[in-house]
């Protein structure tokens, strides 16, 4: 096992190659995933706050619309 | 109806076949965007790939510009899909091929006559190597679909793709690197083929810089594919660095006419670390254009609740 650890005494060169590869693709992977979930999780957010917003504006709307007389247009929905 | 002015707009198919918002800057009622809709879907697949469309309007007969972005989101729900099924297989892949890479390139292979045991920094520089190219071309290709066809999901598989390809030419630097200490005697030389990887690690990282340098995507997707295309030309400069100019570095064992002049027990691992290397850039790169995909969609979004917000105020006003 140590004659396998020293490399033919290039262990200073076989490990960190193989250290450094596995640090850059599982850095890559990690970030990746992580920028996944945030993006989803912000998506799910905004899409979930959305249909809130509309009602709350044609409510809005309708009323601005009674309080000046002129009756709901149609054509909206 | 109020008067658009000319330009480009994003529609949003999904939201606006459902009924919702006013995502048709200039339509402020369903039915107006109904008929928007109607008139785009009239027009031949063809013409509807183009991206750009002419839209006339009823009443006002103007004749308008806008970004045909349906396939956009119609594409994607494929790709979705599509991405769901191979996702898995190329991360089983993946572990396998590692796995059995790793055994085969640390125990199941012997040490060079010459090199030592050194020779097994090969089975992570070489593939890298290889995966560098790989990355690059296919970008490149996609940056050409982006260009000519305007298909979104080429701009975002290059967007994507890019952080990989330059993480592998890292490693084969590095690697590289730590190979040509004991080997050569120095840790670099600015000999043709060792500048022209580092010219193209710069190539990823400045088409990386370049595509968030905007404030508007589109744009910066643009000047990312120009680039992308113009330094293709350093692939087969890379390729052929090794027997066009004098260089410490060895020629091409693997690919090369004549068949491969490397012994079998070591070009077996080579092989399992490339195939290791690959399926982990299809798995990353799946995951990555997802990411894409639902920032593409957060935009859309956030910028059509602006839009609300101008309208509310609008009818308020």
């Amino acid at each position: 096992m140590n004659e396998f650890l020293h490399m033919g005494g290039y262990a200073a060169y076989v490990w960190p190659a193989y250290g450094i590869a596995t640090l850059v693709l599982l850095g890559l992977l990690v970030a990746t995933w992580k920028g996944l979930r945030n993006a989803e999780a912000t998506l799910k957010a905004l899409e979930s706050a959305r249909p809130a917003r509309r009602r709350t504006r044609n409510a809005g709307r309708k009323a601005a619309d009674q309080n000046a007389g002129t009756p709901v247009e149609a054509s909206e929905g | 109806m109020k008067n658009p002015s000319p330009g480009v707009y994003t529609v949003d198919e999904p939201s606006a076949s459902r009924g919702l918002g006013p995502l048709i800057p200039w339509c402020q009622s369903t039915n107006e965007r109904r008929f928007f809709l109607t008139e785009i879907k009239a027009k031949p697949l063809a013409v509807r790939h183009t991206c750009a469309y002419i839209v006339r309007k009823p009443d006002q007969g103007h004749l308008y510009r806008g970004h045909r972005s349906m396939h956009r989101f119609a594409n994607p729900a494929r790709f979705l899909r599509l991405s769901a099924v191979l996702l898995p297989w190329c991360a089983g892949a993946t572990v396998i091929l590692t796995i059995l890479g790793l055994w085969l390139s640390l125990f199941g292979s012997p040490p060079d006559y010459q090199q030592g045991e050194t020779v097994r920094i090969m089975y992570i520089h070489v593939p890298a190597a290889w995966m560098s190219l790989f990355v690059y071309t296919n970008m490149a290709i996609a940056a050409a679909c982006g260009l000519v066809w305007k298909h979104p999901l080429a701009d975002l598989f290059a967007k994507a793709a890019a952080p990989i390809g330059a993480g592998f030419t890292f490693v084969c630097l590095v690697t590289g690197s730590l190979w040509g200490a004991p080997m050569w005697g120095t840790w670099w030389v600015w000999d043709a083929r060792l500048t022209s990887v580092l010219i193209l690690f710069f190539l990823y990282l400045g088409y990386m810089a370049l595509v968030n340098a905007f404030d508007d995507p589109q744009r910066g997707m643009k000047a990312g594919n120009v680039l992308l295309l113009v330094g293709i030309v350093n692939v087969p400069i890379i390729k052929f660095s090794v027997d066009w100019w004098n260089t410490l570095h060895q020629p091409a064992s693997v690919v090369r006419m004549g068949g491969p002049s490397i012994d079998p027990t070591m070009l077996t691992p080579l092989l399992v670390m490339a195939g290791a290397f690959t399926a982990y850039f299809l798995s990353v790169v799946l995951l990555r254009v997802r990411t894409e995909i639902a920032q593409r969609k957060i935009q859309t979004l956030r910028l059509s609740v602006a839009g609300d917000g101008a309208v509310t105020d609008g009818m308020q006003g």
